[in-house]
């Protein structure tokens, strides 16, 4: 695809946030990712221009990261935890029930390109165990049934909110422009914690 | 009389505690006030004097770290926030961003001031959208209301997923537009850091903990905690337990404690196993129950107090499957830069994935064994060193547990009886 006058514009903006120009080639990945859905030939060439890098250089720092794609990932990029703690809790069986429900298997997208499915490492939230991630937002406390219908819900294309997080789950192009930095306006929206988040702070309320 | 100590934590369960008018309800941006009023080097010193120690694992004090970036040499200095919040089982830097990021942003001005930085970056890893949306959002905030902008900036440098990178000279070198990995020190951050710049690198929790130090002053501060690791911390309570989530406590409580607090390990079930500060701090067992969880105790005790992450397993849980899933981690985000901790964490997970499935000999735990003494110490980072750790600690409490999957000749567990929905009808 090729990057309109906006696009370079927002790139340009994105360059501006640092001393050095090369230290924005994150965010410009994520941005290119947000175009896209993943990281194109061309986001790496308009990477590489804008920054006077070659395309080498841009795709070795594109390739280092697991969270740029090289391939298409769905509408929705489902992550379930199979990290120690929450395959213990419930990931593996998550994990496991998902592929099959979905017919897909690690790393691979529904033939609706609805869902994709990815195996991932502790993502910050273990006090939540078993976490499932989708689009980097949090599905706290899940289930092999809750998992399942969270994925049915994404392919009749009416996807449950996240636990913690928007009222109305982005889609992947949209998450990957607020990891670019720019702002979506939603960061009012969601609990300001959960009940873990929290649970100290009640008992202390309480005297204990 | 409560055990806990909410400071960090005192106001989340207001709905609009991430907001501008959230924080300044509770006095929010009155300590920067105040320490920008201050002369930078009292402000340092006040840190010293609080016992503040880095919150992100290694416990270096604070205030001695910001003393070390060398003044007056025209140089611009910078101060780069560690968010990238990914070592297993620890979870409280990112409820504490979702929760109040203001809190960050005036710790970093006070920061700022003190080593004189007129830029500070916060680096938070990429897997937390809805976290990323209230920093960005919040930083937009203190711009509009001239909090920054006035000669200290904040950036937000948003991460791509690699654990590697919460190593403070990888982070860097992510920083500046390269892949993550970890650079040979000396020269430290301090002297060349970002940019080859005098850079000083903290966590989270440590930045965050430094507006109510100015505004309660260093005593208040030292009257928490033990001897040697004052104040108050985040400790996150996961796992097998009947009530997991965040304790805010003075320094010194103990597992029995917290867990009498988080109402016991679930129902039926006894402890078997725990980290004190995430998967690179060494196991403990039932037997460690009463050791102070600060630096110096969990230390004596063979471990590292770490991030805090304090991760419960009972009897249901193989520890063998347990080091093994951590070991495959360590593996997948070794960075490949050092040759013991690339191919040394390869060897593990093989010989690991063996035993798990009762293929391998008893020959192979001292095989284990002396791969890790290879790893140990010979490579740039601590990764390997982290890589190291759940096995010694597995080996050395439960080394019966490893032989029975080799006599048994398959993992003598049940997976399904350690899941939360375990006779649910899941």
């Amino acid at each position: 695809m090729a990057y309109s006058q906006e696009d370079v514009q927002i790139m340009e903006s994105i360059i501006k946030r640092y001393p050095r120009p090369r230290s924005a080639i994150m965010p410009l990945l994520h941005y290119v990712q947000s175009k896209a859905g993943y990281v194109t030939n061309e986001g790496i060439e308009a990477i590489a221009k804008i920054l006077q890098l070659e395309a080498a250089e841009v795709t070795a720092v594109s390739t280092f990261y697991t969270q740029y794609k090289p391939t298409p990932v769905g509408e929705y990029h489902v992550g379930v935890c199979t990290n120690t703690l929450c395959a213990v809790m419930g990931g593996d069986a998550i994990f496991a029930s998902l592929k099959d429900h979905l017919g897909i298997e690690n790393d691979e997208v529904t033939a609706d390109g609805k869902v994709s499915l990815e195996h991932i490492e502790c993502n910050a939230a273990c006090d939540y165990a078993p976490v499932v991630m989708a689009n980097w937002e949090f599905y706290d406390n899940q289930t092999v049934e809750s998992a399942k219908d969270l994925v049915d819900s994404m392919r009749a294309g009416n996807p449950k909110p996240p636990t913690r997080g928007p009222n109305k789950l982005v889609t992947w192009k949209e998450a990957s422009a607020v990891l670019a930095g720019l702002n979506d306006g939603l960061a009012h929206e969601g609990v300001q914690a959960g009940e873990p988040t929290l649970l100290g702070l009640k008992l202390s309320k309480e005297g204990k | 009389m409560t055990k806990l100590a909410p400071v960090l934590s005192a106001h989340w369960d207001e709905k609009d505690s991430f907001t501008l008018e959230g924080y300044k309800r509770h006095g929010g941006y009155t300590a920067s006030a105040k320490a920008l009023a201050m002369d930078p080097d009292a402000v340092i010193q006040l840190v010293k004097d609080s016992g503040l120690r880095g919150r992100g694992g290694a416990g270096f004090p604070t205030g001695m770290k910001w003393g070390f970036i060398p003044q007056g040499d025209n140089k611009d200095h910078y101060l780069v926030v560690n968010a990238d919040e990914s070592e297993p089982g620890t979870c409280k830097d990112t409820p504490l961003l979702m929760a109040n990021p203001h809190v960050l942003i005036e710790g970093c001005i006070i920061a700022c001031h003190a080593i004189r930085a007129k830029h500070a970056f916060i680096y938070i890893r990429g897997e937390v959208t809805h976290v990323v949306r209230r920093v960005n959002q919040a930083i937009a905030d203190a711009y509009a209301a001239g909090i920054l902008g006035n000669g200290i900036d904040v950036v937000l440098h948003i991460g791509a997923g690699a654990y590697i990178c919460g190593e403070e000279t990888a982070l860097l070198d992510s920083l500046e537009g390269f892949r993550g990995q970890p650079r040979l020190r000396p020269p430290f951050p301090a002297i060349a850091g970002l940019y080859a710049r005098p850079t000083v690198v903290n966590n989270v929790e440590s930045i965050a903990s430094v507006p109510a130090i100015i505004k309660n002053g260093a005593e208040w501060y030292q009257s928490m905690g033990t001897e040697k690791s004052k104040g108050t911390t985040l400790y996150s309570l996961s796992g097998h337990v009947v009530n997991p989530g965040q304790f805010e406590a003075p320094l010194g409580i103990t597992l029995r404690e917290i867990l009498d607090l988080a109402g016991g390990v679930r129902p039926g079930h006894k402890l078997k196993f725990w980290t004190p500060g995430g998967s690179s701090t060494p196991l403990f067992t039932d037997a460690h129950l009463d050791i102070p969880l600060d630096y110096e105790g969990v230390a004596a005790a063979g471990s590292m107090l770490g991030t805090k992450a304090l991760q419960i397993f009972d009897e249901t849980t193989c520890v063998v499957r347990a080091v093994l899933r951590w070991t495959e981690f360590y593996k997948h985000e070794s960075c490949g830069k050092c040759t013991p901790c690339r191919e040394g964490t390869w060897w593990l997970v093989q010989i690991l994935r063996d035993l798990e499935a009762g293929k391998g000999t008893e020959a192979d735990l001292a095989k284990l064994l002396d791969l890790c003494d290879n790893i140990m110490g010979r490579s740039f980072c601590a990764l390997g060193d982290g890589a190291t750790s759940p096995i010694t600690s597995s080996i050395k409490y439960f080394r019966e547990e490893y032989i029975a999957h080799l006599t048994n000749g398959a993992c003598p567990f049940d997976p399904v009886a350690s899941t939360l929905f375990a006779g649910a009808g899941a």
